[in-house]
């Protein structure tokens, strides 16, 4: 393939990759809406300032933004084609998403210990999903960029890698964009009113 | 744990009705196995068809499996014409209240999606790609993803018949009904996860055919130059793009509540019913557009090529398009006007939905003064077409008079509605279609369909339809509601249900003309050689040798206007320079294994053997990351190929 048509296939997956993007954040406005409407339900339960813990959710807001952070330096290092660098970045990046999603899953089963589990009410169903969507795309996100480490450990920086890596930034800091809204409507905007 | 789930003997069912549809299914699908056998045709359909990346290929599958499930929709609407026809005073019909809602719930299912929405899919990537002159789309192996995702969920539903049941909630499956609570069987999960598989296949579609129209046009072929068959679907797949995920987050949340528990539409602990209704409209009203403006791309083309005269207002027509595309998104309410939001809610989708029908009406004027003084040749697509501009333009001013909240109300679930959705749907969506399998098919097969048995098929159609539904207009307006499997003689309904009926068995009449018209002309399919251009047409996909080799264009075309064959073929372009290599994808079996793995996932939660959904995601996950360790996706056609294939069929040369 000569450079042009290298190019090109590069944009069409990128287009298409946005594409998806937006498709995924009209699943999570679904899913927004969805926790507008029925985030009040309480069903008797308790509300939603009474079980979150605001210091422990900044933290993982934290840790997730400063994720995005180093996933932005990977992609730096992309464009220098280091690939000691990408790797070294990757695996920092991929280190605060798994410990972003153990502290989440540590809020889950706290929750569902305390007796606030899924099952009790509309708004912690709408909750629980709302914020496990989120996580399943961090996971889905880990296990991609784990996938990426070794191709770029194993084949170096070809077009694949390099479009797919472009790909996997796009995803990442999407994800981040998406917890920036969670962290405002689901659990700083109870706090606030 | 029972590595079954919910599974057990229990789940074939006992019915006699029900059990000769299990044996029927039973004894055609092994009468197709020991064919396939007989005729030593497995490794041609593995090579030729499912394993192909070749969108032609794709697009030919979703036609066949869409006909097949057409068939079974078809006998589930004669089920029910027949029970009503029949169920009154004190006969009960034939049909059981159970059985009967589980008929009407496959039907308006399989409808929509595994008749309407794969025939849409089968068109486009059948055509799309040959009109803006490109040799694939931007990612055949998502596209063979695509159609297999289609074919689990089209497997999930027939799987229904033989084990376990199939939801008695209607096509939309309204909750608190659809709710565990009242529905515990398995039905509705086989509802949830057909078309939650299905769904994410047209998803991958929408953002495949987007891509391909903006990233894949031939030199010259700009925007404003695209065929309107192009802009059409690309307007329906960013309605996809932008409707699925809705309907994928519904579906989700419904199964969350029925699986684990959850509160989001059931009756207690906060639940609350309409946010389901609403938003399955906020997918379920893009939806009717998703299907139908790719048949006006349809019309779009056919008019034009049959009154050899170019298209009447084409940029009214996209623009037309475009606002029909923005203003789907503005009327869901008008589904459920008698929700409750309060007059000025109510008021605004009304508006709205009076609105939509304006850039409607100027698509139905274009295609009228493209006729106005043209050379018209009334071949069968033109049939289907004028058969449409009639019944659809009835079944709009229904629309309008529906649209009028005060009027909704009396007749909301009546069978008036059942008679308006009918009318757009088999007129809009169904006759467009059938009108450009019709035109399209010497392309894709190079020989024509026989036109007299067509033009029979077209008139049975129609005039079943008017007799089929006209009388469901009244019973509306009469009280009839929908989904009634009983009503008393007093009513004095039944001569109007009977008359139905019998509108039922003339479109059956019409499919048996199209069944035979394939038969014959297959038959006689080397008197019919189409030729290149067998219409005197005006695009791309005309220039090219029929059947369309599998690279599409030996030499991409240049685009200097729009209906750039009939330029050519005015003699104002020329040019043919020697054949090139072209490097094409390989075939590739992981959409299938994906698809095998999506209907397992979905079998596992159906029936909860819980083991079996780890293990298929596991799966699909090892399928994906194969495909992404292939470097060796492609293949190349040597030039010597290129030129044997054009030689023995040859393209439009001026």
């Amino acid at each position: 393939m000569n450079r042009t048509e290298t190019e090109h296939v590069r944009d069409t997956s990128l287009l298409g990759f946005w594409l998806f993007i937006m498709s995924d954040c009209l699943l999570f406005a679904s899913l927004f809406a969805t926790y507008a409407v029925l985030g009040h339900s309480y069903a008797g339960g308790p509300s939603a300032s009474e079980i979150f813990s605001l210091p422990f959710v900044l933290l993982e807001t934290l840790i997730l933004l400063t994720s995005t952070l180093t996933c932005g330096l990977a992609v730096v290092a992309l464009y220098k084609r280091n690939r000691e660098q990408i790797l070294g970045w990757l695996f920092v990046t991929g280190a605060l998403g798994a410990l972003f999603l153990a502290l989440e899953l540590h809020e889950f089963v706290t929750l569902i210990a305390e007796g606030h589990g899924f099952q009790a009410s509309a708004f912690l169903s709408a909750f629980f999903t709302l914020v496990g969507t989120h996580g399943l795309h961090v996971s889905i996100g880990l296990l991609w960029m784990l996938f990426m480490m070794a191709q770029v450990y194993r084949t170096g920086l070809t077009n694949v890698t390099e479009r797919h890596l472009m790909c996997l930034a796009l995803f990442w800091h999407f994800l981040d964009i998406v917890w920036i809204f969670i962290f405002s409507f689901v659990y700083l905007l109870p706090i606030i009113v | 744990m029972n590595i079954f789930g919910k599974l057990s003997l229990d789940a074939i069912p006992h019915d006699p009705v029900a059990l000769a549809g299990v044996v029927f299914m039973f004894s055609a699908g092994i009468a197709a196995l020991v064919a396939l056998t007989y005729f030593k045709l497995w490794r041609w359909l593995w090579e030729e068809y499912l394993t192909s990346l070749d969108p032609k290929k794709i697009g030919i599958m979703y036609i066949v499996v869409a006909v097949l499930m057409l068939v079974r929709g078809m006998a589930d609407a004669g089920m029910m014409r027949l029970q009503q026809a029949i169920s009154v005073g004190d006969s009960f019909g034939y049909l059981s209240p159970e059985h009967f809602q589980q008929v009407f719930s496959a039907h308006g299912t399989i409808m929509i999606f595994f008749v309407a929405m794969p025939i849409l899919f089968g068109l486009i990537n059948l055509i799309m790609p040959l009109q803006i002159g490109a040799r694939d789309v931007a990612f055949p192996f998502l596209n063979s993803v695509s159609f297999w995702l289609f074919a689990a969920g089209a497997g999930l539903i027939n799987l229904s018949l033989v084990l376990g049941e199939f939801s008695t909630a209607g096509w939309l499956a309204y909750p608190p009904l659809s709710e565990l609570q009242y529905s515990p069987g398995v039905g509705v999960d086989y509802w949830i996860w057909a078309l939650q598989i299905s769904g994410i296949g047209s998803l991958l579609s929408g953002v495949n055919f987007i891509t391909t129209i903006f990233k894949m046009r031939a030199p010259g072929m700009t925007l404003m130059r695209m065929p309107i068959f192009v802009w059409t679907s690309l307007s329906s797949m960013v309605l996809v793009v932008f409707a699925f995920p809705i309907l994928t987050a519904t579906l989700s949340m419904l199964a969350l509540d029925r699986t684990l528990g959850m509160h989001f539409f059931t009756t207690d602990l906060g639940g609350n019913v309409m946010m389901y209704v609403n938003l399955i409209w906020a997918w379920g009203h893009p939806e009717v557009y998703i299907l139908v403006l790719p048949a006006f791309g349809i019309f779009s083309e056919i008019v034009p090529v049959f009154s050899q005269k170019r298209l009447f207002g084409y940029t009214s027509m996209v623009f037309a398009t475009a606002g029909i595309t923005f203003f789907s998104y503005l009327v869901w309410a008008h589904h459920f006007f008698t929700m409750g939001a309060g007059a000025k809610v109510n008021a605004f989708f009304g508006i709205m939905t009076m609105v939509i029908a304006i850039p409607t009406g100027v698509k139905i004027f274009n295609w009228l003064f493209t006729m106005f003084r043209g050379r018209i040749i009334f071949s069968s697509p033109m049939h289907w077409f004028l058969g449409f501009v009639v019944s659809f333009t009835i079944g709009g001013m229904s629309g309008v008079l529906l649209s009028i909240p005060g009027v909704d109300f009396e007749l909301h679930n009546s069978l008036f509605l059942v008679a308006h959705f009918h009318n757009m749907i088999i007129s809009g969506v169904l006759f467009g279609y059938f009108a450009g399998i019709t035109y399209w098919f010497p392309k894709i097969f190079g020989f024509k369909l026989n036109e007299n048995l067509g033009v029979y098929a077209f008139w049975c159609w129609i005039v079943g339809f008017f007799v089929a539904f006209m009388p469901l207009y009244i019973l509306g307006m009469m009280g009839a509601t929908r989904r009634l499997d009983h009503y008393d003689a007093s009513m004095g309904w039944q001569g109007l249900f009977i008359v139905a009926g019998v509108g039922v068995c003339i479109i059956g009449l019409g499919v048996l003309f199209q069944v035979l018209q394939m038969y014959v002309s297959i038959r006689d399919r080397k008197k019919n050689i189409a030729g290149a251009d067998p219409w005197n047409a005006r695009t791309l996909e005309w220039s090219v040798p029929s059947p369309a080799p599998m690279y599409n264009f030996a030499h991409i075309p240049h685009v200097y206007g729009r209906d750039p064959l009939w330029a050519r073929k005015q003699g104002i372009e020329h040019h043919e320079p020697p054949y090139t290599d072209i490097r094409m994808p390989k075939n590739s079996p992981l959409g299938l294994l994906l698809g095998l793995f999506g209907f397992l996932f979905g079998f596992g939660i159906i029936w909860h053997m819980y083991w079996l959904v780890p293990a298929a995601a596991l799966g699909a996950i090892v399928c994906i990351v194969v495909r992404a360790l292939d470097e060796h996706t492609e293949e190349t056609i040597s030039a010597a190929v290129v030129e044997r294939i054009e030689r023995a069929n040859p393209s439009v040369t001026v």
